[in-house]
């Protein structure tokens, strides 16, 4: 018995999900599906999740599509193969902040400059969650992890920046607090013909919260809600206006470009395999 | 009564989300952690709680008062 | 049959993997492997097929196993440096059983090591190279014709068993230019597909029985899990003693039941010999030529070349091991599947090694001279 209808691209028989209790993964994965119930001609069968290794990819496993959870880091080197090889397919690659700017780092800003036709939903919880709690290069400064214990003096990647300047023409940011606002940035990345960016800020409450007295998984959204600024109001803002550690939510970024598909069929055009 | 809910027991983790987030505060936590309908009566069917929820667990829909056409 | 044409060893494993149906290569630069990489960026687009340089060698595996689980035959290929890190995601088309060609032209290591030196020291690389217990098929030629050949075969065992293959070249092969015959078509096997529908019960892992599972493609409709956890017959992970073991056993046995079909080796000179050299690849054309040459000072000697590197040919060298007096290996490392012939030969005669890892092809002379050493020795134990 389903009682909306984007349960339907749930695996509903492995529900429960393994994440902890209060993690902001399970509102991020609603969002996506729920993206693609609005998307036409976007079906279960033509549509292709594709995850790495992490709390976040473990996503996959849950949404009744044809799913693939690779090797850390791998997942856009391999949904780049599935998408050239079936053009006609629609790709979805769910990552987390470790699996994306860390170990896949250079497969993210690549797959970002070929401009291959994914969506990439970056789960970014601020810690390597699987593990234990260990510090990512999305850690904030001076926020303990295990392997941070006097807190991280490692500075971070704004992915969303990173995305935008390797050459990605859709870049989005927006939290598990705002999970209307969530959805429609992933759905205009799913209208975008070309490598979209969707940074999700989700809480971890077990291994990052908990260790940095963030409170309990309510007060990290609250944190969220109160933090977050729309990028128009944010824009408004003169820099030094812009208030300590608020942050911007809302598209950062959409451009005109070739995508890698297109591209690679006017190379089969001209070697004349058509 | 102005919402219904449907409550899927055997997905809810007690993480408080839903509690935290209603503005009427009519949601609880029962003893072993599961989410339960404190007052039904003042459900405003705002939908926050279910909005929220990570594991789909708690769905809310409005439904028409009685002797309301 | 189309013209002979004068190609190098490289040229022909693309030319033999596009016949067999290849129609996708991720790729990165390395020498001696390139000129695979170039050609197949040269004629993949003309038959509508997919060439894509990628970031890094990893990407270059991913890459390829994604267009093979959306149904393309696929191809990389790589040397010493770049396998080693492709062997993350070999182990992950070993576990996920993903058809995937991988050919290594191996040169000098380890490490940078001597980029443009023959060598072939990659053999337990091939075998061992990633994490945990899982079976390989490895082949190696030792002509041009026969690395066209062995490309077609290396396709096709990929596809029929959904598994790594890797077809083990070396630089002396990779680079020789040879006059070849292509033929028109070659015996393709096509990809597998799944026999049940959804509503018939499909579990993409269940094997068949050959003990091999019908995968279906991405976009077929099947709402397939792919994972690199250990999984059971439904494809999804499971942390139980039983399915874990049951998995690895089937991973193994998929492969070793299939051996004396996936096994080939060629004996020369071998009717009346008393002695043998095994090799492999590039040097097996330099044992051609010593044995030749020893048989001409009379000493009884043949040849057993090793065509099939892994699974090893363990019934072939024990039967070698029953017929003669002595064996001698020769091999373009510091020793490595020595280890192998004399665990295979199970002391039935001895086994004696002939190794070079200084960046030269052996010599004839070179293995005439160890040839006659073992077979001195032999007789003076007699």
């Amino acid at each position: 018995m389903i009682e909306r209808s984007y349960e339907k691209y749930f695996r509903r028989n492995r529900l429960p999900h393994l994440w902890c209790p209060g993690c902001g993964n399970g509102i991020a994965m609603k969002a996506i599906v729920q993206a693609i119930e609005g998307k036409d001609g976007w079906t279960q069968d033509n549509t292709i999740i594709v995850s790495g290794i992490g709390c976040s990819s473990r996503a996959s496993g849950y949404m009744d599509f044809d799913t693939l959870h690779t090797a850390h880091g791998r997942a856009i080197p391999f949904a780049t193969g599935i998408k050239l090889a079936r053009p006609e397919l629609n790709v979805v690659v769910i990552t987390g902040d470790g699996d994306c700017t860390a170990i896949g780092g250079g497969h993210f800003i690549h797959g970002c400059r070929r401009n291959i036709d994914l969506t990439v939903v970056l789960f970014n919880n601020n810690i390597y969650g699987m593990t234990g709690g260990q510090a990512s290069p999305m850690t904030p400064i001076g926020k303990r992890a295990t392997t941070a214990p006097y807190g991280s003096v490692d500075r971070v990647f704004d992915a969303c920046n990173l995305a935008q300047a390797a050459g990605a023409t859709y870049v989005a940011r927006s939290t598990a607090f705002h999970v209307q606002h969530l959805v429609k940035m992933i759905r205009e990345g799913l209208d975008n013909k070309g490598f979209s960016f969707i940074e999700a800020l989700v809480q971890c409450p077990t291994a990052y919260g908990r260790r940095n007295k963030l409170g309990d998984p309510a007060e990290m959204m609250a944190w969220m809600r109160d933090n977050a600024m729309m990028k128009a109001a944010w824009d408004k803002l003169p820099e030094e206006k812009r208030p300590e550690g608020k942050f911007p939510i809302g598209l950062f970024y959409q451009s005109e470009a070739i995508d890698y598909d297109t591209a690679y069929d006017h190379v089969i055009d001209i070697a004349g395999g058509r | 009564m102005k919402a219904e809910f449907t409550i899927k027991s055997e997905r809810c983790k007690g993480c408080g989300i839903c509690v935290a987030f209603c503005p009427k505060q009519i949601l609880a936590l029962d003893p072993l952690g599961k989410i339960y309908v404190a007052d039904q009566e003042k459900c405003i069917g705002c939908g926050q709680c279910e909005l929220r929820c990570p594991d789909y667990a708690i769905f809310v829909d409005r439904v028409k008062e009685a002797g309301a056409k | 049959m189309s013209e002979a044409r004068l190609m190098q060893g490289n040229e022909a494993v693309a030319e033999g993997a596009l016949m067999a149906g290849v129609r996708f290569f991720g790729g990165y630069p390395i020498t001696p492997s390139t000129e695979i990489a170039e050609g197949m960026a040269k004629m993949l687009p003309k038959v509508g097929g997919t060439f894509i340089q990628m970031e890094d060698e990893i990407a270059s595996m991913g890459v390829v196993l994604g267009a093979s689980l959306a149904g393309r035959k696929v191809l990389t290929a790589s040397s010493g440096p770049g396998i080693s890190l492709k062997q993350e995601l070999i182990g992950y088309a070993a576990a996920a059983e993903i058809p995937v060609v991988i050919v290594n032209v191996q040169r000098v290591g380890p490490s940078t090591g001597q980029p443009t030196a023959p060598s072939q020291g990659d053999v337990m690389q091939a075998r061992w190279g990633t994490h945990g217990d899982h079976p390989i098929i490895a082949l190696s030629p030792w002509s041009v014709r026969e690395a066209f050949e062995l490309a077609v075969r290396s396709v096709n065992l990929a596809e029929q068993f959904r598994t790594p293959v890797i077809l083990l070249m070396d630089e002396i092969v990779g680079h020789l230019r040879e006059k070849v015959e292509l033929p028109d078509a070659v015996e393709i096997y096509p990809r597998r597909k799944p026999k049940k529908t959804r509503a018939e019960g499909y579990e993409p892992y269940a094997p068949d029985d050959d003990l091999v599972p019908n995968i279906a493609d991405f976009g077929d409709g099947y709402h397939i899990h792919v994972t690199g956890l250990i999984h059971d017959e439904t494809g999804f992970p499971v942390g139980s003693p039983k399915v874990t073991e049951d998995a690895i056993n089937r991973l193994h046995q998929k492969i070793e039941r299939a051996a004396d079909e996936i096994v080939k080796v060629e004996e020369l000179f071998m009717d009346d010999a008393e002695y043998a050299v095994v090799s492999f690849g590039g040097t097996a054309r330099t044992v051609y030529e010593a044995v030749r040459e020893a048989r001409e000072r009379g000493i009884k000697v043949g040849m057993l070349r090793l065509i099939t590197i892994w699974p090893f040919a363990d019934k072939a060298i024990y039967d070698l091991a029953s017929r003669v007096k002595g064996i001698l290996m020769v091999e373009l490392n510091y020793g490595q599947l020595v280890n192998e012939v004399r665990r295979a030969a199970n002391g039935q005669c001895r086994v004696d090694l002939c190794a070079k890892y200084n960046m030269q092809i052996f010599e004839p002379e070179e293995i005439g001279e160890a040839i006659d050493r073992m077979v001195a020795e032999v007789s003076g134990n007699d």
